[in-house]
């Protein structure tokens, strides 16, 4: 897809956050993903171009990292994870069951392109085992059950809501442009922690 | 060797440490497993360089240190610490922590190695297999499953990648990103499917693609034209010295029962370090050509060339040049064996000072230049350059280890580059060079504008100035009065041999000015005659609008010089040495076959003065090189020159020396008018690139897959007048002929539009008539 | 009587928590005030004097590292936060950040301010977009706040912070690994030396520090060397976020001082499991060797759990009951350390390779008890022998659960399958869902 013109200036404000312009790449990878849905040729050309790097050095860092994708993934894509605290307590479980439900394998995309699955590694919510996460938001305290029911929700449009995220669950690209440092403007929906997160100072507090 | 250089060298601080219970005294900064080597203690490895970057990435030269009493808690990689006073260094031969990690790293480098080396190219001379001898263990106990790659992958039409054969060193990447400014492969993915790879729509065409093959320390990386051809053990290997162009390279040539299979960058600190370019590694099957020529040959009462016998052919030959007024071309890829050869026979038998070597454009001006002007910048100039100005001269594509030293300066100090020249090219983008954009013509201008040059400073001046009236005089002025080093860079390895040998036409060998007396003396002593002509001599182009009735060629293109060349040159008596059928052999009265480099003895000046011996490689050959002909004629036509071998010319010329007398100043020339041009007209800019329809470059059909494509270069404001975007065709043509080319937009000079000189459709001389500096016409074709 | 000590987490039961005014009428942006009327050698020395370790893992003294920054030097010196919070098990930074960006800016201000920094970054993971928008919605209001930008507070300090967001890679927590990500490269990790500190970020001058150690700052500032001194232990100084996750009734974040102990902790939260009993547990993250049910009573501070054979690493308390199998739990981890080995260098990356594919076998019940031995050495060619330490953490569950539960490598052995039943370790069961 060719980028526009709008979208071209959104990339020199993206390059203009740092001193020095290679520093965009990350950024950048993310906002064309935002677009593109993935890391295109397209996509590596031009900000090779932007920042004066052979196409094979923006290859070199697109593929070093897990969350670029060089292929399409769903507009929801469902990461569970499978290390090894989630996967005792269910992760594995899960992983199975969303696979056999979807009738995908790991890495695979749904036929109507709404919803792909990875095994995913640790996310920093280990407190909430097991964790899945949908385009990089939180579903905490899964179950096969809830999962069947969050992709089959996902499918029909109608995704439930994450357990520490915005009100609605975001699509693909739109949270990849937040990654790309681009605003949504959501940052204050949701709570401001859970359950477990909270624990300690409930404890502190005399609480039960 | 200045006494200035001699102290900074002195300066270094020495630190003296202990391998293995040995001392050994080392300049600050030398790495651990370089130290090592002083002492004959080899320690393994495979990412390690010396003139890459240390990685410390493949773990192979881990060993136990400790520095005053305090030894590091774990085995460290000898490739990446530099030694300190009071360091004691325990390798795999004494400390056994360190063997054990050492053959612990080598079994993990091998589980994933394929077990392939019977039919792998690096077999034999294979870093991993040796040292897996060397310092492995006799057996794996990995049972599981090997990784495996799609095999093998096109890199480039040049280089081949066997993944599964990688060992992830990240020589090739850093040789790529460091050495060469072409980052265009990269190390992709992640862990242990980390691979080597390129993007798909950008192929590895690097001019220096080939050092990555030779440095890669397993066989991932292979040549197309070599592979599967041959078993190192049946190559015979001679170390030779690069025939393409002036920068000098040493190399080796392996040959295997009388043929030429490969030819890899030798080593020498002093010019090329351990790198070559791809044309002087993968240019080489043009001495076997199928138009070699192998007997004399005489032209018939019908026109005809037909064979002939050495007499027949020497007799033929002596009867057309004797008593005839005659000259010599000897091209600009002589040896200088050779070209002394041709400049004796010259002055003694011929009895003239018609003699040229310069098969391009030239001018009154550059002979002049090339006489008076001393040139004395070197490599290790480069080294310490605060400042390297390029003139007319394009590195990358006109003196590639050139370019590669200025590179590596830009690299690693950031010097400073100026280069006039019409555009900017590749090569002057990666030595991120301050360009004055100069139209072809306007050099002068330009060359009076460069300044806070110091004595550091080196100005590198190209062949092509002589294309402009006044840029040479204007060079020798800017570094008589800055002090700048000067570098005077042709393209072809014969020139700076050929001024040494005399082969011009107002000097004899070693520098002497025909038109001093004196000098003159000199040489008609050392030659034993009584006197040499004292009148300058013709120039190539003068020698070829002359009258003369005869004219002995050596490898020359008429169409390297004028459109006409070929023809006028017809109407007279022509003897040419050569090694193909070509344009001269056509038109000549008898050919006289020689030797190629591969063949024959001989040495080359490289740009900075410095003699590149070399000894025949094909040792069987019967082919002889030019001298040993050239000798032979004059015995036949009755004046001798007595150099019967390329030994007899060394040795003579080396006995007389270069010239110490004085030397008259340069004479200033101004430069002409600046031309006008009109909104559909440019001034045409060239040069030649790099990989091009070169002669030597016949048949590498590889090799040729990696030029950079044949485009017409315009500005952004010439693509908009002429309604053009990047790529729609672009004609550029004048009352001679015309080329048209898809164009490139670039950074162009506004009235310029750069064409290549001698590339795939676009061979300037043959096309329009002229190279540069004259008015054509640009239109959308 | 809780030995719990909430600082970081004080306010993060407001539900406005993560605002600038909610942080604000919880006391926040005055350490900021306070720092810059400060010489910057005077924070400094204030957080040298304070004893505050690295909570990141490796436990460097952060006034130390602040110090290293050579100064006067005319360089652009940058601070950067490292929160690529990805070690398996690690869950304080993350929750950190969504509940209270705002203390880990003031902090960024006040290191910057004390190493001379106008130039901050926050490399944040990828993975945790809710968390990417708080933080950049918190850079945002400190902008408009005039608490970054230029002349801060009036007080002639310039700075700019920039949210950088990762995109999956584990190493990028190795601090030259993320300065290299950082510069827009694969994010391996560099040759040391030179150190950060030296040849950092650009190869200027560049103090690196974890989202909890750089947030903890400005409650030093506030209240005093003292008061963070009288927390803790003699080497090991203050509080810190202790994550409880795993075969727990009450999974959570605890913040405690230094040295407090598993057992107390359980004690609090709630104990292991219902009906279960502990069987092995990390002290900080998979990469620091596995404890067992006879390290209850370990100080977990960084001496204590250093002198038990591990190390604190990041707190992360991974605690499994013994329906847990050890071998699967390994390999598991092992299969982590392949998926995030960078591939530089050869123990690592084939390391890790091979050590998945013995594991699997171990665990199917194939082989041999030769191949343990096998797997221990393949251990000491790997541990020590690498470019970082991520192939040492690939080592320690390995090395440390041969240690403890050999024998349990030997029943999957004898049973040529695995013993355990998966169903039993999860929570489905319990907790009647399924």
């Amino acid at each position: 897809m060719a980028f526009t013109t709008e979208q071209i200036s959104i990339m020199d404000s993206i390059i203009a956050r740092y001193p020095r312009k290679r520093s965009a790449i990350m950024p950048l990878l993310h906002y064309v993903q935002s677009i593109d849905g993935y890391v295109t040729n397209e996509g590596i050309e031009l900000i090779g171009q932007k920042l004066e790097l052979a196409t094979a050095e923006v290859t070199a860092v697109s593929t070093f990292y897990t969350q670029y994708k060089s292929k399409p993934v769903g507009e929801y894509h469902v990461g569970i994870c499978t290390n090894t605290l989630c996967a005792v307590m269910g992760g594995d479980l899960i992983f199975d069951a969303v696979k056999e439900h979807l009738g995908i394998e790991n890495d695979g995309v749904t036929s109507d392109g709404k919803v792909s699955v990875e095994h995913i590694e640790c996310n920093a919510a280990c407190d909430y085992a097991p964790v899945v996460m949908v385009n990089w938001e939180f579903y905490d305290n899964q179950t096969v059950q809830s999962v069947k029911d969050l992709v089959d929700g996902a499918r029909a449009g109608n995704p439930p809501a994450p357990t520490r995220g915005p009100k609605t669950l975001r699509s693909w690209k739109q949270n990849s442009a937040v990654l790309a440092g681009i605003s949504d403007g959501l940052a204050n929906e949701g709570v401001q922690a859970g359950e477990p997160t909270l624990l300690g100072l409930k404890k502190a507090k005399g609480g039960a | 060797m200045s006494i200035q250089e001699l102290s900074t060298e002195q300066a270094v601080e020495m630190i003296t440490c202990v391998i293995d219970g040995f001392e050994v005294t080392v300049p600050k900064g030398t790495l651990v497993i370089r130290a090592a080597e002083k002492l004959g203690i080899q320690i393994p490895r495979f990412c390690d360089h010396p003139l890459l970057a240390p990685a410390g990435a493949c773990r192979q030269c881990l060993v136990d240190i400790e520095i005053n009493g305090r030894a590091f808690p774990k085995p460290q990689a000898s490739c990446t610490i530099p030694v300190e006073n009071g360091m004691v260094v325990k390798t795999q031969l004494t400390s056994p922590v360190a063997d054990k990690a050492q053959k612990g790293i080598m079994e993990l480098l091998l589980i994933n190695h394929p077990l392939d080396c019977p039919v792998c190219d690096k077999g034999g001379e294979c870093p991993l297999q040796n040292q897996a001898m060397s310092n492995g263990r006799g057996e794996s106990r990995f049972e599981g499953v090997k990784r495996t790659f799609e095999k093998p992958v096109a890199i480039s039409s040049q280089v081949l990648l066997d993944r599964e054969r990688c060992v992830l060193c990240a020589r090739c990447t850093r040789f790529s990103e460091q050495i060469a400014g072409d980052p265009f492969i990269t190390l992709n993915e992640r862990g242990a499917l980390q691979q080597v790879g390129i993007y798909e729509d950008e192929p590895f065409d690097s001019y220096y693609s080939g050092n990555t093959v030779q440095i890669c320390p397993v066989g991932a990386l292979t040549g197309t034209s070599y592979r599967f051809r041959a078993r190192p053990f049946d190559l015979v290997s001679t170390d030779s010295a690069c025939e393409h162009c002036a920068s000098g390279c040493a190399m080796r040539t392996d040959v295997r029962r009388g043929k030429t299979l490969r030819r890899l960058a030798g080593e020498d600190a002093s010019v090329n370090e351990e790198w070559n370019c791809d044309k002087g590694r993968w240019a080489f099957k043009y001495e076997v050509a199928k138009n070699r020529i192998t007997t004399p040959l005489i032209r018939d009462a019908n026109g005809q060339l037909q064979e002939a016998s050495w007499p027949e052919a020497l007799a033929a030959a002596a009867a057309g040049l004797k008593d005839a007024r005659a000259g010599v071309l000897v091209g600009g890829r002589a040896t200088v064996e050779d070209a002394y050869g041709y400049s004796k026979f010259a002055r003694v038998t011929l009895g003239t000072n018609n003699i040229d070597f310069r098969s391009r454009s030239h001018s009154d001006e550059e002979l002049d230049f090339l006489s008076t002007v001393s040139t004395n910048a070197t490599y290790k100039d480069i080294d310490n350059a605060d400042h390297v100005v390029l003139i007319n001269f394009e590195p990358e594509d006109e003196s590639p280890i050139v370019f590669l030293r200025i590179y590596k300066q830009v690299h690693k100090r950031a010097i400073k580059v100026t280069s006039i020249a019409s555009l900017a090219s590749r090569g002057s983008e990666k030595l991120n060079a301050n360009l004055v954009k100069t139209a072809p013509g306007n050099e002068v201008a330009s060359i009076n504008s460069v300044t806070d040059l110091t004595g550091k400073s080196v100005v590198l001046v190209g062949e092509r100035a002589s294309e402009t009236q006044g840029a040479l005089s204007a060079v020798a002025k800017l570094v008589k009065e800055s002090g700048a080093k000067l570098g005077w860079v042709p393209r072809r390895a014969g020139e700076r041999g050929a001024i040494a040998a005399g082969a011009m036409p107002n000097s004899l060998p070693g520098n002497r000015l025909i038109s001093d007396a004196a000098a003159r003396v000199d040489i008609a002593t050392a030659w034993a005659v009584d006197s040499l002509p004292s009148a300058t001599g013709l120039s190539t182009q003068e020698i070829i609008n002359s009258d003369l009735q005869a004219v002995v060629i050596g490898g020359v293109d008429p169409m390297d010089i004028s459109p006409d060349a070929k023809l006028k040159l017809s109407k007279k008596f022509i003897v040419s040495l050569e090694i193909r059928q070509s344009d001269i052999t056509e038109i000549a009265a008898v050919v006289l076959p020689v030797a190629a480099v591969v063949e024959k003895s001989g040495s080359f000046v490289d740009w900075q003065g410095k003699v590149r011996k070399f000894e025949a490689a094909v040792e069987q050959s019967l082919n002889r090189s030019d001298v040993r002909i050239i000798s032979m004629l004059a015995d036949e036509i009755g004046k001798p020159i007595n150099l019967p071998t390329v030994k007899s010319a060394r040795v003579e010329l080396e006995s007389i020396g270069n010239w110490d007398g004085a030397k008259p100043e340069m004479k200033s020339t101004v430069s002409n008018s600046t031309k006008s041009v009109g909104p559909e007209e440019a001034i045409l800019s060239s040069w030649r690139n790099l990989l091009d329809k070169g002669s030597l470059q016949d048949g590498e059909e590889n090799l040729a897959g990696t030029a950079r494509g044949s485009v017409i270069v315009i500005s952004k404001s010439r693509a908009s007048y002429l309604g053009v975007k990047e790529n729609d065709l672009v004609r550029v043509s004048n009352n001679y002929g015309a080329v048209t080319l898809p164009c490139a937009i670039g950074d162009i000079e506004e009235s310029t539009v750069w064409v290549p000189r001698n590339s795939l459709n676009s061979q300037l001389i043959r096309n329009l008539g002229v190279v540069s500096n004259s008015v054509v016409k640009v239109a959308k074709a | 009587m809780s030995k719990l000590t909430p600082v970081l987490s004080a306010n993060w039961d407001q539900a406005d928590s993560f605002t600038i005014d909610g942080y604000k009428r919880s006391g926040g942006y005055t350490a900021v005030a306070k720092a810059l009327a400060m010489n910057p050698d005077e924070v400094i020395q204030l957080v040298k004097d304070s004893g505050l370790r690295g909570r990141g893992g490796a436990g460097f003294p952060t006034g130390s590292k602040w110090g290293f920054i050579p100064q006067g030097d005319n360089k652009d010196h940058y601070f950067v936060v490292n929160a690529d919070e990805s070690e398996p098990g690690t869950c304080k930074d993350t929750p950190l950040m969504m509940a209270n960006p705002h203390v880990l800016i003031e902090g960024v201000i006040i290191g910057s301010y004390a190493i001379r920094a106008n130039y901050a970054f926050i490399y944040i993971r990828g993975e945790v977009t809710h968390v990417v928008r708080r933080v950049q919605q918190a850079i945002e209001d400190a902008y408009k706040a005039g608490l970054l930008g230029k002349n801060i507070l009036g007080k002639g300090f310039d700075l700019e912070l920039v949210l950088h967001v990762g995109a999956g890679a584990y190493i990028c927590g190795e601090e030259t690994a993320l300065l290299d990500s950082l510069e827009g490269f694969r994010g391996q990790p560099r040759l040391r030396p030179p150190f950060p500190a030296i040849a950092g970020l650009y190869a200027k001058p560049t103090v690196v520090n974890n989202v909890e150690s750089v947030a903890s700052v400005p409650a030093i500032v506030n209240q005093g060397v003292a008061w963070f001194t009288s927390m803790g232990t003699e080497k090991s100084k203050g509080f810190t976020l202790y994550s409880l996750s795993g075969h727990v009734n009450n999974p959570g974040q605890f913040e405690a001082p230094l040295g407090i102990t598993l057992r107390q902790l359980l004690e609090i939260s709630g104990g292991v499991r219902k009906g279960h009993k502990l069987k092995f547990w990390t002290p900080g993250g998979s990469s620091t060797p596995i404890f067992t049910d006879a390290h209850l009573d370990v100080p977990l501070d960084y001496e204590g759990v250093a002198a038990a054979g591990s190390m604190l690493g990041t707190k992360a308390l991974q605690i499994f009951d013994e329906t847990t199998c050890i071998v699967r739990a390994v390999l598991r981890w092992t299969e982590f350390y392949k998926h995030e080995s960078c591939g530089k260098c050869t123990p690592c990356r084939e390391g890790t390779w091979w050590l998945v594919q013995v594991l699997k076998d171990l665990e199917a019940g194939k082989g041999s008890e030769a191949d343990l031995d096998k797997l221990l050495d393949l251990c000491d060619n790997i541990m020590g022998r690498s470019f970082c330490a991520l192939a040492d953490g690939a080592a320690s569950p390995i090395i440390s659960s041969l240690k403890y539960f050999r024998q349990e490598y030997l029943d999957h052995l004898s049973a040529g399958a695995c013993p355990f039943d998966p169903m039993a370790a999860t929570l489905f069961e319990s907790a009647g869902v399924k």
